[in-house]
């Protein structure tokens, strides 16, 4: 379980790859030195999310903590497609696996450009679709709805023969409905859970976040995650990336045993940013179990 | 480059900006002691990988036990500024100043020697040199608040190490918000506390706003780290006054290695810096106010 896989593809040293926007490879390697590079834990690294222009982010707070959870408002800050190319992806193609490039955007004009752009350089190796914005045309948020999805994705398949992954929401009735019309439209691979949406109110009783909600993650997402992935398996036959509070190498065994072809760690990273090296050799240890 | 700084374990090594860089991944220290003083704790954990870090670094703590296993918070570790650092037998030992003000700093709180002390660093950029401030500086101010004296403590002993003199101001709200002291062994230190248990009755930038009247300007460096209320005044008086500072900030983070991208905080002319990898120790210039929001956030 704990060995090579494929996806969609692209040879993989092992099942273990993080989430978008929880480990900073670039910002690691100045905290941690090459020692990243040496001892890189994810098999494939997913950049934070990119936008067409680029993004300061949401005012502070961004951050809350709840039992056994986050919550997150950092709203995409990011140096915008041609930042990213520039500046960021030359340090990002020294690490030792392949890079998958997330991308958001408002329109499937500037999707279809960020996908041209970042698909033809040689050091990106498949690009994940961040889907929870709104479209500016119709208002609805592409993720949320199986017609946006599908449409949205005929109109990116024809732009690049590299994997298309499209990142799933918790934040719908019926995640696996949004999966398999993405899928119909040509999606190479799923990826789920992302966080919950999540409103954290001050002791005063307004709102704690300076953007008034953000999203859940960690441990208290778990058992969510599992359930979703296993309907998303259900639905589909493309490979499906399974995340959601992973801290232990029996957590990564379980999305595995629901039908996830690799598993993502996020939040744990947090945590312990060779969370994912634990995990891997915890997965691999027929010692492990549940506690 | 402090001396000895880039001494240190397998891993130490320094980064371009003089940083010294953190092992890779979490690591277990042993708690070697954990002692209140005044209406604080100081506890200490013998790190045996880690690097000498150099003040004004930070490292993320949890305790091993009760930390996130009873399904409640704390679930994230906590950053904390190093109070003091020195090599001995059993490796670096690191001292930490402790104010018992919610769920993980009370479980920090109660190590006992012998407990882990899960830990990520050092983290972060420290102190500029005197002289990087301000080429005519006759020596640094240290200007602390509160639990805010930490980092600091660990610079005194830098600077003295390295032969430059330091001037400490060092002020309190009252006794129960009073401590640590013990870290100013030996050092020129004036005390402010407001309900006046000690020293001049009022703010600790009553003591600068002195110090930096007539000449006094001309040759400081000033170094702060406290409340965001006293870091901002300090930062308003030094402006004012024309003098180079440096504010040792907190904020809420996730992960204290430019992950999360929580500890955004607003810099001068528009967007943010991530102050755990850009800071925390944040030169005046860079920053409009040193109000920080979400400091509430225990």
């Amino acid at each position: 379980m704990s060995g090579p896989v494929d996806l969609c593809g692209l040879p993989l040293a092992h099942p273990i790859i993080n989430a978008s926007g929880t480990f900073d490879a670039i910002a690691a390697r100045r905290a941690f030195g090459d020692a990243v590079l040496e001892r890189f834990p994810f098999s494939a690294y997913v950049s934070k999310t990119i936008t067409p222009g680029a993004r300061a982010g949401n005012p502070p707070p961004r951050l809350w903590e709840e039992p056994a959870a986050m919550v997150n408002s950092i709203g995409l800050p990011n140096k915008g497609v041609e930042g990213f190319l520039t500046t960021d992806l030359p340090q990002l193609a020294e690490l030792p696996v392949p890079l998958i490039v997330s991308v958001m955007a408002t329109s499937a004009e500037e999707f279809a450009t960020m996908i041209v752009a970042v698909a033809e350089r040689d050091e990106v190796a498949a690009i994940e679709l961040n889907l929870s914005c709104p479209n500016v045309r119709s208002g609805l948020i592409v993720g949320e709805q199986p017609a946006e999805s599908r449409g949205l994705l005929e109109a990116l398949r024809p732009l690049t023969p590299k994997p298309l992954i499209v990142k799933l929401t918790p934040n719908v009735v019926d995640p696996a409905a949004v999966g398999a019309a993405a899928v119909e439209g040509g999606a190479d691979a799923l990826s789920l859970i992302n966080t919950l949406k999540s409103s954290p109110l001050a002791p005063s009783g307004e709102p704690w976040l300076g953007a008034g909600s953000g999203g859940l993650s960690g441990p208290a997402v778990r058992t969510i995650a599992l359930k979703q992935v296993a309907d998303v398996v259900a639905t589909t036959s493309v490979p499906v990336i399974g995340m959601g509070g992973v801290e232990r190498g029996c957590h990564a065994r379980d999305l595995l045993a629901a039908g996830a072809t690799i598993v993502a760690v996020g939040t744990a990273s947090f945590r312990d940013p060779l969370a994912a090296e634990r995990i891997l050799a915890e997965l691999g240890s027929p010692a492990t179990s549940h506690e | 480059m402090a001396a000895g700084a880039i001494e240190g374990g397998a891993s130490a090594g320094v980064g371009a900006d003089g940083r010294v860089l953190a092992p890779f991944g979490r690591r277990r220290a042993a708690v070697v002691a954990n002692e209140p003083t005044g209406g604080y704790r100081l506890f200490s954990a013998a790190d045996a990988v880690g690097p000498l870090p150099r003040a004004g670094q930070f490292y993320m703590l949890a305790s091993e036990r009760g930390w996130g296993g009873g399904g409640d918070r704390p679930y994230l570790p906590r950053a904390f500024s190093v109070a003091d650092a020195t090599r001995d037998d059993r490796g670096v030992r690191l001292s930490f100043l402790l104010e018992d003000v919610g769920p993980g700093t009370a479980a920090l709180a109660r190590v006992e020697a012998g407990d882990g002390l899960l830990l990520t660093g050092p983290l972060g950029r420290g102190f500029s040199s005197p002289d990087e401030l301000n080429p005519d500086a006759s020596g640094a101010i240290l200007v602390g608040g509160g639990i805010g004296l930490a980092p600091l403590a660990l610079w005194r002993r830098e600077l003295g190490s390295r032969g430059i003199p330091e001037r400490s101001l060092l002020g309190f709200r009252d006794r129960a918000h009073s401590g640590g002291m013990e870290l100013f062994r030996c050092s020129e230190v004036r005390l402010a506390s407001e309900d006046g248990h000690a020293g001049h009755r009022g703010y600790v930038t009553d003591l600068l706003a002195v110090m930096l009247e007539g000449d006094g300007a001309a040759g400081a460096a000033v170094y702060a780290c406290g409340p965001p209320t006293m870091l901002e005044a300090v930062r308003a008086l030094c402006e004012a006054r024309g003098v180079e500072a440096e504010l040792a900030m907190e904020s809420p983070m996730a992960c204290g290695f430019g992950a999360c991208f929580g500890c955004a905080m607003p810099l001068r002319g528009g967007g943010y810096m991530r102050l755990c990898v850009d800071g925390p120790v944040v030169r005046t210039a860079a920053v409009e106010t040193a109000l920080v929001a979400g400091a509430g956030h225990r």
